[in-house]
């Protein structure tokens, strides 16, 4: 299983998400769109058109940066983490 | 018993202040809409529902909706897209509830509807193939390419005005489906051609009561009357001690009334002329214009009001609000004629609506 890891402000924004979550998956692409059939509306806050990663969102796939298209390997862990930015 | 809401947006998220009872202060919320950019809110009577619209640096666009005076809020911004292809949607500019549908300005100048409560949008296609997008072009003005208001008319679901900065106002009569320019008579005091068909840098427009035909418009370049629904502009500037400003406020029942906070030169810093801030005040449709600042600081007040950061309320006397760049919020229960500060100390203000509840 995939680990992926979610930053705790997208955790707040979507009702019943978790901070880290196993799921089967072979892409990034893939384990968002396990992550958005769990907890509706959380792709959308991701991925941009394109598709994308959104411009300010990091995908890190084993501490590697990572797009969407990434391969994942079994035990692969996914951080998503939120670019440093804001004022 | 009578309930006064304000529903105000700010750079880092909504809140919702309510007027105490028998003159005790205003009450003001936390942060709402998770700390989110917020640019408007609006209230839909018909579902009780407050709307929010904004934009996150990192999760993109959305729109809030609240159906608990702000206690939970759902969003979404599933279908706010212009496709793989087209660019990317970083925030929503303005919200509007119209005839049991949800419309959503945003940026890159569009215009978004959602017919399921704000659930899922889809895109109202025919403004962005207006050929003017093509040629001369839409370009941005200082605040972006921005689809900043919305006027449905109150009656007639077919009829529609947006406007977008530095493009100008658009008009529907066909539910969306073709719009129109409608700019003859707006200088364009930017460009060497001053009256071109579109390019003109509307900052607000808003409906005379009971007249959808009369609209009032604040513009980078003066401010404006129309009484063929944007058919043709007068320039009503005289009187103003600028030609420049964002936000203008309608009176709820007398059509003649409205209000404006003119700013210094766009150039000058876009802020309270001389650091004495003032609204102006008009009851015959622009002839003449009344100072209103008795309350209000004179001097050193060097603060800007942005384009959605004024309200007014349905009362009788109406009541008034505007918000600063600064994160002060002013109110007047008599119709300008004195001002008090209603909360300070907020984020930079950029959306303001008032709410009776009865």
């Amino acid at each position: 299983m995939v680990t992926v890891i979610l930053p705790r402000s997208l955790v707040s924004l979507i009702p019943g998400c978790q901070r880290t979550t196993e799921v089967e998956a072979t892409t990034v692409a893939e384990a968002i769109d396990r992550l958005d059939e769990q907890t509706p509306g959380l792709r959308n806050r991701l991925v941009d058109s394109g598709p994308m990663i959104r411009q300010h969102i990091n995908v890190f796939v084993d501490a590697m940066p990572a797009a969407l298209d990434a391969p994942l390997r079994p035990d692969s862990t996914v951080h998503i983490i939120p670019a440093v930015s804001g004022g | 018993m009578t309930r006064n809401l304000l529903l105000v947006g700010t750079r880092k998220g909504a809140f919702i202040l309510e007027r105490g009872r028998n003159g005790a202060a205003w009450s003001v919320s936390d942060p709402l809409c998770e700390g989110w950019p917020i640019h408007d809110l609006q209230w839909d009577p018909t579902t009780s529902s407050i709307y929010a619209g904004g934009g996150s640096a990192w999760f993109g666009p959305a729109v809030f909706r609240s159906d608990d005076l702000g206690k939970t809020w759902s969003h979404s911004s599933e279908g706010m897209t212009y496709g793989d292809d087209g660019p990317k949607i970083p925030t929503v500019w303005n919200v509007t509830p119209a005839h049991g549908s949800i419309f959503a300005g945003v940026e890159p100048a569009g215009l978004f509807r959602s017919d399921d409560g704000g659930k899922t949008w889809a895109h109202v296609s025919a403004l962005r193939d207006h050929p003017s997008r093509e040629n001369p072009g839409w370009s941005p003005g200082a605040g972006g390419l921005i689809c900043h208001t919305i006027v449905p008319h109150p009656t007639d679901t077919a009829r529609m005005w947006v406007a977008i900065s530095a493009v100008g106002t658009f008009a529907t009569e066909d539910a969306g489906a073709t719009w129109e320019a409608r700019n003859q008579g707006v200088v364009d005091c930017n460009s060497p051609n001053p009256h071109p068909e579109t390019g003109q840098c509307v900052h607000k427009l808003v409906m005379a009561a009971g007249e959808p035909d009369s609209l009032y418009q604040q513009n980078h370049c003066g401010v404006y009357r129309s009484a063929d629904a944007g058919g043709s502009w007068t320039d009503i500037s005289k009187g103003l001690p600028s030609e420049f400003g964002f936000v203008m406020g309608a009176h709820p029942r007398d059509a003649a009334t409205a209000w404006v906070i003119p700013l210094s030169h766009p150039e000058e810093g876009r802020i309270a002329p001389d650091g004495a801030l003032a609204v102006w005040r008009t009851r015959d449709r622009g002839d003449s214009w009344e100072r209103q600042d008795n309350g209000l600081p004179q001097e050193h007040a060097f603060v800007g009001v942005l384009r959605e950061a004024m309200a007014v309320d349905r009362g009788d006397p109406a009541a008034v609000y505007f918000g600063t760049s600064t994160g002060q919020l002013y109110g007047s229960n008599d119709e300008g004629d004195s001002w008090n500060l209603v909360a300070d100390h907020l984020p930079p203000i950029w959306g303001v609506e008032a709410v009776t509840l009865d």
